[in-house]
């Protein structure tokens, strides 16, 4: 006989589920009755209706809720890409596509209107080349080393540490490459080109000036801008590294051992194991963390906004100071430009641009580690 | 010539001749073994050495014009007077509106994902969509927001608004809570719902009272991870048109505001060297936030895995 506080605990809490098997509420209803026979209070009945009913209920409505919060995203992407067509396909009606893919010059708001988008893709390629140069050698030998060669302790410093410059905001980076790293690459580069005193005799090397009363070697070395692509891009380079070298690191990490210890055995040394084994093993891994990298340089905005200036050139001179599309959306954000204006549709075309590479980079690294992902037991 | 017939001379002849081909040249190779691991321990050595410097770089700057006068004055064109107490309030305002926002969502579309919802096409549709909004740069989030949130909802967001700018961050880092929702709850060992289904309770129930109690310390980090995201992100909220000069305090989630990286941002355009102290000490500020709230993470972490 189950006494009646513990039958009153149950209905309390409603804690019977609207699953449970029919025997169990044959099993409750003869309690019930035994219930009803001991206490003749007739109030107690009520305590064994249906509670299942409200359980059911407030599941129904968190599984409702739920799946909406769910189907926000979905309405995020849609937002997103049915933004980004409205405005553009208005942009386009005004400045026809093929101008938009020809023109070498980048000045929407100016009187002389031209809108060639590949004066600003040249820059946020040249960007993203620098970092992707900088981050790939540093991320990849950082996963290396912590996979392979580091100790446990060591290994459980460094990752945290290297989470910490993940974790950094990107407007902290752009101040660091405007302000220290810019500055820095300029003395190295005045030192470089500093005139060399030589004695006369030495003339016939190339890059010999004459100024009174003796002559110097000057190497032509390039003249570094306050703003220049190249600091953008090594900073650039620096904020990504760490995404590389951590998600390349889980991929190193997750080779089996057997497959080291076969290269071993065949007499094979470490750093033979690792080029030869280990990293193949672990490609679609590390492409995949390249790839996400690379999108991640690309949509990347307050480094570039800060440290690569605000003038669009066309070409690949890191040492002048160009406008990525990302700096452009800042640059008119920025300024009063009014809704619906032909500026602001361009910032619209440029997110088009920018959204396009970043998803084809996406697309293309989920089919990668499809396509070539090596599956160990 | 048959097998038995090859003499002991012409074995010796051949393993010779086989020696002389093959040379292992092991010096050679493990001189390579050890320039390579040099090269790693290089790399790291760098990417470690970079943040030291930016660090050493940021507290040289911006520790002098770090006083209480900072934290407590508003901007200013005057680069003694000027402080980030407007900036301060704004970015307590917005995080304090995405935090409410971006939780129940998150971890509600997470719970669905995972709980409710089997292995059919919708959850896999949902699946892969979050997948690409996490690769979606920041600023395309911040053009939905002005489109979406300033524009079309103006009416009620109040345009270039606190709201707005929590709105907007609360959908680029709703990826992120997702996923770490997701991955608590799948660290959650299935005989714990079992039990809870033995005992008659229904799914919401196993979820309320034993899943999410369980999963939540993971939850949590993954919320906190989110949130330092979006403390320091400052493109989106410039292309809403957050503010860049606030000289008063915002008194309501409709009013305008600035944020600390966006303050830090102005600083930093400016051409005057004063300025760009005050731009260190206000990234000072803002990585001593960021610290607090991943140290936090990092302990809930800890506790939820010795717990287990």
């Amino acid at each position: 006989m189950l006494p009646a506080a513990a039958i009153e605990d149950i209905r309390g809490k409603g804690f019977i589920s609207c699953r449970s098997p029919p025997i169990l509420n044959r099993k409750l209803l003869l309690l019930q009755l035994l219930m009803s026979a001991e206490t003749p209070s007739s109030k107690n009945v009520h305590l064994w209706q249906a509670n299942y009913e409200s359980a059911k209920t407030l599941e129904t409505i968190i599984r409702v809720l739920c799946g909406f919060f769910a189907v926000i995203s979905i309405a995020t992407t849609a937002g997103i890409i049915g933004t980004l067509i409205f405005e553009t396909i208005e942009f386009f009606q005004e400045v026809p596509l093929w101008q938009f893919l020809t023109d070498t010059r980048w000045t929407p708001l100016f009187a002389s209107k031209q809108f060639g988008i590949f004066v600003l893709m040249s820059a946020t390629l040249l960007t993203s080349t620098i970092a992707i140069l900088v981050a790939v050698p540093l991320g990849l030998l950082s996963a290396i080393f912590l996979s392979e060669y580091a100790s446990t302790t060591m290994r459980k410093t460094l990752k945290p540490l290297l989470e910490v410059l993940a974790g950094i905001p990107s407007v902290v980076f752009g101040y660091f490459a405007l302000l220290t790293v810019t500055p820095f690459l300029q003395e190295i580069f005045d030192f470089v080109r500093t005139p060399i005193p030589i004695p006369a005799w030495l003339d016939f090397l190339p890059f010999t000036q004459y100024y009174e009363p003796d002559f110097f070697l000057e190497l032509p070395f390039p003249y570094l801008e306050g703003f220049n692509a190249l600091s953008a891009g090594l900073v650039l380079g620096i904020s990504i590294t760490p995404l590389v070298a951590s998600l390349s690191e889980d991929a190193i990490y997750s080779v089996p051992q057997g497959l080291r210890d076969g290269a071993y055995a065949l007499g094979a040394t470490k750093r033979e194991t690792i080029l030869a084994v280990v990293i193949p093993a672990a490609l679609s891994g590390i492409v995949a963390s390249i790839i996400l990298a690379i999108s991640r340089a690309v949509g990347e905005t307050m480094i570039v906004t800060l440290a690569a200036g605000q003038n669009p050139n066309l070409g690949f001179n890191p040492f002048v100071p160009v406008m990525t599309m990302t700096a452009y959306i800042v640059q008119v954000s920025l300024g009063d430009t009014a809704v619906g204006t032909l500026p602001y549709k361009t910032i619209f075309a440029v997110g088009m641009t920018l959204f396009l590479m970043t998803l084809t980079l996406n697309i293309f690294s989920f089919w990668f580690v499809r396509r070539f992902r090596e599956r160990y037991e | 010539m048959t097998f038995e017939s090859i003499t002991d001379a012409q074995a010796e002849s051949n393993l010779v001749a086989a020696e002389a081909k093959f040379q292992p040249n092991l010096a050679g190779r493990y001189r390579l073994d050890a320039i390579f691991k040099a090269a790693t321990i290089a790399a790291t050595t760098i990417a470690i050495a970079v943040l030291a410097w930016l660090m050493f770089d940021v507290l040289i700057s911006g520790v002098g014009s770090l006083d209480r006068s900072f934290l407590t004055s508003f901007p200013s064109r005057r680069p003694e007077q000027a402080g980030i107490l407007s900036a301060l309030a704004g970015t307590g305002w917005v995080m304090f509106l995405v935090a409410v926002f971006s939780f129940p969502i998150g971890v509600g579309s997470g719970l669905f994902l995972e709980e409710f919802s089997g292995d059919n096409w919708f959850a896999r549709f949902i699946e892969i969509n979050i997948s690409n909004l996490a690769g979606v740069p920041s600023i395309i989030y911040g053009l939905l927001g002005l489109t979406a949130f300033v524009i079309i909802l103006g009416d009620w967001t109040g345009g270039r608004s606190i709201l707005t700018g929590a709105l907007t961050l609360t959908l680029l880092i709703l990826p992120i809570i997702i996923v770490a929702t997701r991955e608590a709850l799948r660290a959650v060992p299935d005989s714990i719902r079992q039990a809870g289904y033995a005992l008659g309770a229904n799914s919401w129930q196993v979820i309320w009272s034993h899943t999410l109690p369980t999963a939540f310390p993971g939850i949590l980090t993954g919320v906190i991870l989110a949130l330092s995201r979006a403390i320091g992100e400052t493109a989106p909220l410039i292309t809403i048109g957050a503010l860049t000069f606030i000289p008063f305090l915002p008194e309501g989630p409709l009013d305008p505001f600035t944020v600390l990286p966006i303050q830090i941002y102005n600083w930093v355009s400016r051409p005057q060297k004063d300025f760009h102290d005050l731009a260190a000490s206000g990234i000072i500020v803002l990585l001593v936030v960021l610290l607090v709230m991943n140290s936090f993470a990092i302990f809930l972490r800890s506790r939820f895995q010795k717990a287990r």
